[in-house]
C-alpha cells in the first residue's frame, strides 16, 4: 500500500480552524428559504390525499375560491397540460425497470397519503391554508399496500398499467456456482434476516420553494432548500420545458439535508408552473407534519444475509438478498440507493465469493430515496450484525472474528469480490484504538461480573467496523450502473487584482463547512489568509457547473477540483513571476505568498504583485492571458474507501426493556483531514443519527398506510438529554485516488453506529437467550424479545 | 388587532390577525427572520426567543399574548462589541453546522445559564431537551453552553 505524505505545506490545512460560516448563522443574518423577502409573492398550499390509495372521482375547488385571499385553485386535471414530462427518476437501474408516471399533482388516483391532489394559491400563507379547507375531493378509498411482502405478492397492483408492484430486480453474482459450492463446503452457514425500518430524515429546516418569474423576458429564478441546485436546473428544464439558459436555481442557506434534499420534488416543478401561469412570484414552505407525505423517507428494506465460513470463522462467501421499498413512485435516485450498498455486503473482510440480489417494490407509502449513507448503512448493518452471529457460532469474541477476516493491509489496492478496487486501508489499528478508547478489557470484565452476580441491568458491548465507498463518482462507473449523469465536480479559483481570492465550487454545502475548508485548501497553497478567500456556491448564475453535495463526495471530488485549479493558478502566476524576475518558471517556488528563485533569496516577488501585473496586463509574457484564474472539472478515477471501528456500550433494564447508551468510542480513518474540528463534528452528528435508528426513530404506518409518527412530537429525533459524549480518535491512511489523499467523512458515523448499538443490545441480552432484535430497540420491542426468548424478570 | 411589543429594545406596533403566531409576527411583520420555524408541534425549539427574559417557543404564543411584553430575538443578542458570549462559545466550540436550530438553541441556552448558576453537563442536556439539533449530536453544544456559563 502506498501511503503518500501530506501534500500540504502552508501550515493552514490540518488546523482546527473556526468556521467562517458561523457569524451569519449565529446572528440571524443567514437567509433560509422562508426568510426571503419577495414582495407580491403568492403562497401555495397543497391539498394532499388523506388516503394511502384512492381513486379521485372529482375535485371541487369552488368553496376554496370563495375564501378571502385565495386567488386560484387547481386540480390535477386542471394542470395536466402543464407538464412536458413526469417528475424525473435519473437512475433507471435496469433497462426493464418499471417506473410509473409521476406528476406534481395526481390525476385519477392518489397513491399514498400525501400525494398532492389539488393546489391553492393565495395572497398569504394563512389564506392559502384556509383555502385548503374549501377544496372538496371525492375519494374512493382502495385497499392499501403497506408492507413490502404484501407488495411483492401483487395482491393489489398499485400502478395498474405496470401489471405488478415490482419495479426491478438487480443481481450482482460474479460466480454463482462458486458461491453455491462455498456454502456447501462451509463449516458455518449463518443466515440472518434484518429489517431497516422507514426513517424520516428530518433536517431541522423543512423544505421550501420560491419562484420569481420575469414574464416578459422569460427568465425564471427558482429558489429551493435543496442540496442539488445544479442537477435541479437540468431536471426542472426538462420536466417543465423551460429553456435551461433562462433558468437560474439558487439554494439559499439550507438547514440540513441528509439526502432528503437531494431530489426533484413536485412542489419545485409545481411552483415554477404556477409562477409562469400567474406571472408573479410564488412560494411554498413545507410544514413539519406535511413533510411525512411530501419529503422522501429513508432505508425501508428487508435484508437476508448469509455467511459461509470455515471452522476458524474465516469467511468463504457472502450472499445478500434484499427486498426494498420504493414507496409509491420512484423519486430521483431511489432505485440506485440499494445499489450504493450492493458492493459492500462483505464489509471490510477478505471474502473470495460474493452474491447480491435486490428486488424493489412499490407500496402505498411516501416515496423513499437517499438518506445519510444511502445503501451503505444498510450493507454495513447486515454484515456487522452477521459477523456477531458468526462469532457466537465459532465461539470467539466479536473483536477476534473481525481481526481474522480483515482485508490484510498488504493486499491494497484490493480487488473486491464485488468488482471494486478498495484504494487503501489498514483496519486492525482502528479497531485496536477504538478498543483502547472504550476500555475494552475493563468493560468485558464488568460485563462478566454483572452476569455472575445475576444483575438485571445488563451491560452490552457492540462493535461495528466498516468500510464505505465515497467520492461519488467516476462517471464511467456511473454509466455502467445506468445512472443518468456524471460524477465530476467543477471549481474555479480566481486571484483578484488586490490579491483577494474567489473560489467558485459546484459543491453545495448545507452545514458541512465547505466555505471554511475550501478556503483553507486554497490559502494553504497560495500563502494568503483564509479570511481573504471567499467561496461562492449554490447559485447556478455564479457557479454554472456542478454536481452538488451528497454521498460524502464534496471534498474528495469538489475539493480535488479546487486543489487542481489552485495548482493551475500557481503555475500561471509562476510564469508571470518568472517573467518579472527574469528567471525560469521551474526555478521558482511559492512560499508564504511570495515567489522566490531557488538559491537566490533576494530575487522575489509577492503573489500580490503578480496578481496586479496579471490584471494590468501591461507586461505579460507572450501568449499569457491577463488575469489569474483557472477552472478545473475533475472526474475521479475511483471511489474512496474510508473505514473505521466503532464500539457502543449499552445498559438494558431487563424489567422495563429500557436501553441506555452509556459509552461510545470511534476511531475513523478518512485519509488526510483538512479541518479536524469539522471532521469530528460530522462524526458526532452522524453517530447520533445512526444511534437514533437503532434506538428511537421509526416512521410508523398503520394498516391503512397512515403515518402515525408524522411530526416531531411522535417521531423521536433525539434531544441532548438522550445523547452522550462520544470518544473519538482517528488513524490516517491517505487515499491514492486524489492528490490530497482525502476520503470523506459525512456519512461514516451514521454507517457505523447503528450496527454497533444493535450488536451491543443483542450482546447484553444473549444470556437471556435473545439472539436478535428489531429496530428501533424500544422498551416494548426489547421486552417482547426477552419474553419470546423465555427469560427475564418482570 | 393592534399589538405593541418591545422587540430587541424597540417598541414595535402592528395590526395583526388574532390568530397570528408570535413567530410569524416576528418573521413576517417585523422582518426578524433569525427566529426559525422547524415544526408545528412545539417540539423542536428552533423558534425560541426570550419573553420578559425567559425562553419561550414563539410558535406556542400568539402575537397578541406578547402585547406589552419585552421580547429578545437572536438579532438582539450581539452587541456593539461583537457576539454575545453564548454566540461566541458556539462559534469557538463548533456547536453549529447547518445553523437552522442555532438561533433557538442559543436563546434557550442564554435563558438556561441565566436561570441556573452551577450547571453541569447533565444539567445542560436536560435543560436543552426542548431544542432539537440534527447536525451536531449535541456534544459541542453542551461544551459551548458550559464554556459560556463559566
Amino acid at each position: 500500500m502506498t501511503i503518500t505524505e501530506t501534500p500540504f505545506a502552508g501550515g493552514i490545512v490540518g488546523e482546527a480552524r473556526l468556521r467562517k460560516e458561523d457569524p451569519a448563522l449565529l446572528t440571524g443574518e443567514a437567509k433560509f428559504i422562508d426568510d426571503l423577502d419577495l414582495p407580491g409573492a403568492l403562497w401555495v398550499a397543497c391539498v394532499r390525499s388523506p388516503h394511502a390509495h384512492a381513486r379521485i372521482n372529482g375535485v371541487d375547488t369552488s368553496e376554496a375560491l370563495a375564501v378571502d385571499g385565495v386567488v386560484a385553485a387547481y386540480s390535477g386535471e386542471d394542470l395536466a397540460d402543464t407538464w412536458v414530462a413526469p417528475l424525473p427518476c435519473a437512475w433507471p437501474v435496469t433497462d426493464d425497470m418499471n417506473n410509473p408516471a409521476h406528476f406534481p399533482v395526481a390525476q385519477g388516483k392518489a397513491n399514498y397519503a400525501g400525494d398532492i391532489v389539488a393546489v391553492v394559491v393565495a395572497t398569504s400563507r394563512y389564506a392559502a391554508a384556509d383555502g385548503l379547507e374549501g377544496v372538496v375531493v371525492d375519494y374512493e378509498p382502495l385497499d392499501a399496500v403497506v408492507s413490502i411482502e404484501d407488495a411483492e405478492s401483487d395482491r393489489v397492483v398499485i400502478h395498474e398499467d405496470l401489471g405488478t408492484n415490482v419495479s426491478y430486480e438487480w443481481p450482482l453474482i460474479p460466480d454463482p456456482e462458486g458461491v453455491d459450492a462455498a456454502f456447501e463446503a462451509a463449516t458455518h452457514h449463518i443466515t440472518e434476516t434484518y429489517v431497516h425500518q422507514r426513517l424520516i430524515p428530518a433536517p431541522m429546516e423543512p423544505r421550501g420553494v420560491a419562484v420569481v418569474p420575469a414574464p416578459h423576458n422569460g427568465d425564471m429564478t427558482l429558489y429551493s432548500s435543496t442540496q442539488i441546485p445544479h442537477v435541479l436546473k437540468v431536471m426542472a428544464a426538462l420536466t417543465l420545458g423551460v429553456p435551461e439558459q433562462k433558468l437560474r436555481v439558487i439554494a439559499p442557506s439550507v438547514g440540513g439535508g441528509f439526502g432528503c434534499k437531494l431530489n426533484v420534488y413536485a412542489e419545485e416543478i409545481l411552483c415554477m408552473a404556477l409562477a409562469q401561469r400567474h406571472g408573479v412570484p410564488v412560494r411554498w414552505t413545507e410544514s413539519r407534519t406535511e413533510a411525512a407525505g411530501s419529503t422522501i423517507q429513508g432505508r425501508a428494506q428487508r435484508q437476508t444475509i448469509e455467511l459461509a465460513a470455515d471452522a476458524d470463522g474465516k469467511l468463504t462467501a457472502v450472499r445478500a438478498t434484499l427486498l426494498a421499498d420504493m414507496g409509491a413512485y420512484l423519486q430521483l435516485v431511489a432505485p440506485g440507493v440499494p445499489l450504493l450498498g450492493a458492493f459492500l455486503y462483505h464489509g471490510l473482510y477478505d471474502v473470495p465469493l460474493y452474491s447480491f440480489t435486490c428486488k424493489s417494490v412499490f407500496t402505498n407509502l411516501t416515496p423513499t430515496d437517499a438518506y445519510r449513507g444511502a445503501g451503505r448503512p444498510e450493507a454495513t448493518y447486515a454484515i456487522e450484525r452477521g459477523m456477531d452471529a458468526l462469532a457466537v457460532a465459532v465461539g470467539v469474541g466479536a473483536d477476534e472474528i473481525r481481526s481474522r477476516n480483515f482485508i490484510p493491509t498488504e493486499k491494497f489496492p484490493y480487488d473486491s469480490p464485488a468488482g471494486l478496487v478498495f484504494d487503501s486501508g489498514n483496519y486492525q489499528p482502528a479497531l485496536d484504538r477504538a478498543k483502547e478508547l472504550i476500555g475494552w478489557d475493563a468493560r468485558m470484565a464488568e460485563q462478566a461480573e454483572r452476569r455472575a452476580a445475576g444483575s438485571t441491568t445488563h451491560l452490552g458491548i457492540g462493535i461495528s467496523t466498516y468500510v464505505e465507498m465515497c467520492g461519488l463518482a467516476p462517471s464511467r462507473v456511473l454509466a455502467s450502473l445506468n445512472y443518468g449523469a456524471g460524477g465530476w465536480e467543477s471549481a474555479t479559483v480566481r486571484v483578484l487584482p488586490t490579491c483577494k481570492v474567489q473560489v467558485v465550487t459546484g459543491a453545495t454545502p448545507h452545514g458541512q463547512g465547505h466555505e471554511t475548508c475550501w478556503s483553507m485548501i486554497v490559502a494553504d497553497r497560495l500563502g494568503v489568509d483564509p479570511d481573504d478567500v471567499e467561496v461562492l456556491h449554490s447559485d447556478t448564475a455564479i457557479s454554472p457547473l456542478g454536481m452538488d453535495t451528497y454521498g460524502s463526495r464534496s471534498l474528495s471530488v469538489g475539493g480535488t477540483a479546487i486543489w487542481m485549479a489552485t495548482e493551475k493558478v500557481v503555475e500561471k502566476a509562476a510564469t508571470i513571476a518568472a517573467h518579472m524576475l527574469e528567471a525560469n518558471p521551474e526555478d521558482l517556488e511559492l512560499t508564504g505568498g511570495v515567489f522566490s528563485v531557488k538559491g537566490s533569496p533576494d530575487a522575489e516577488v509577492p503573489l500580490a504583485g503578480v496578481a496586479f501585473a496579471a490584471f494590468t496586463a501591461h507586461d505579460l509574457p507572450d501568449g499569457v492571458e491577463p488575469n489569474l484564474q483557472a477552472q478545473v472539472t475533475w472526474d475521479p478515477p475511483n471511489f474512496t474507501f474510508p473505514f473505521g471501528a466503532h464500539i457502543a456500550v449499552v445498559e438494558i433494564d431487563e424489567v422495563t426493556g429500557a436501553v441506555d447508551l452509556i459509552d461510545y468510542a470511534a476511531c475513523d480513518d478518512c485519509g488526510n483531514q483538512i479541518n479536524p474540528m469539522i471532521v469530528e463534528g460530522q462524526i458526532h452528528g452522524g453517530i447520533v443519527q445512526g444511534v437514533a435508528q437503532a434506538l428511537w426513530e421509526e416512521a410508523v404506518y398503520d394498516e391503512d398506510g397512515q403515518c402515525r409518527s408524522a411530526n416531531l412530537a411522535d417521531y423521536l429525533v433525539p434531544s441532548a438529554a438522550e445523547c452522550i459524549d462520544m470518544k473519538l480518535d482517528h488513524t490516517v491512511t491517505p487515499s491514492p485516488t486524489n492528490p490530497m489523499g482525502v476520503k470523506g467523512i459525512g456519512e461514516a458515523g451514521t454507517i457505523a453506529s447503528t450496527p454497533a448499538v444493535m450488536n451491543a443490545v443483542v450482546n447484553a441480552l444473549r444470556p437471556l437467550g435473545v439472539t436478535g432484535m428489531a429496530m428501533p430497540a424500544s422498551p416494548m420491542t426489547v421486552r417482547r424479545a426477552i419474553e419470546a426468548a423465555g427469560g427475564g424478570a418482570s | 388587532m393592534e399589538v405593541s411589543v418591545t422587540v430587541n429594545g424597540q417598541v414595535r406596533t402592528a395590526d395583526v390577525e388574532p390568530r397570528t403566531l408570535l413567530a410569524h409576527f416576528l418573521r413576517d411583520d417585523l422582518g426578524l427572520t433569525g427566529t426559525n420555524i422547524g415544526c408545528d408541534t412545539s417540539s423542536c425549539g428552533a423558534c425560541t426567543v426570550l419573553v420578559d427574559g425567559r425562553s419561550a417557543k414563539s410558535c406556542t404564543m400568539l402575537a397578541v399574548q406578547a402585547d406589552g411584553a419585552d421580547v429578545t430575538t437572536i438579532e438582539g443578542l450581539a452587541g456593539e462589541d461583537g457576539l454575545h458570549p453564548m454566540q461566541q462559545a458556539f462559534h469557538e466550540c463548533h456547536a453549529l453546522q447547518c445553523g437552522y436550530c442555532t438561533p433557538g438553541m442559543v436563546m434557550a441556552a442564554v435563558s438556561l445559564v441565566d436561570e441556573y448558576s452551577d450547571l453541569d453537563a447533565d444539567g445542560v442536556r436536560e435543560g436543552l431537551e426542548g431544542n432539537l439539533c440534527r447536525c451536531t449530536g449535541y456534544q459541542n453544544i453542551v461544551k459551548a453552553v458550559l464554556a459560556a456559563s463559566e
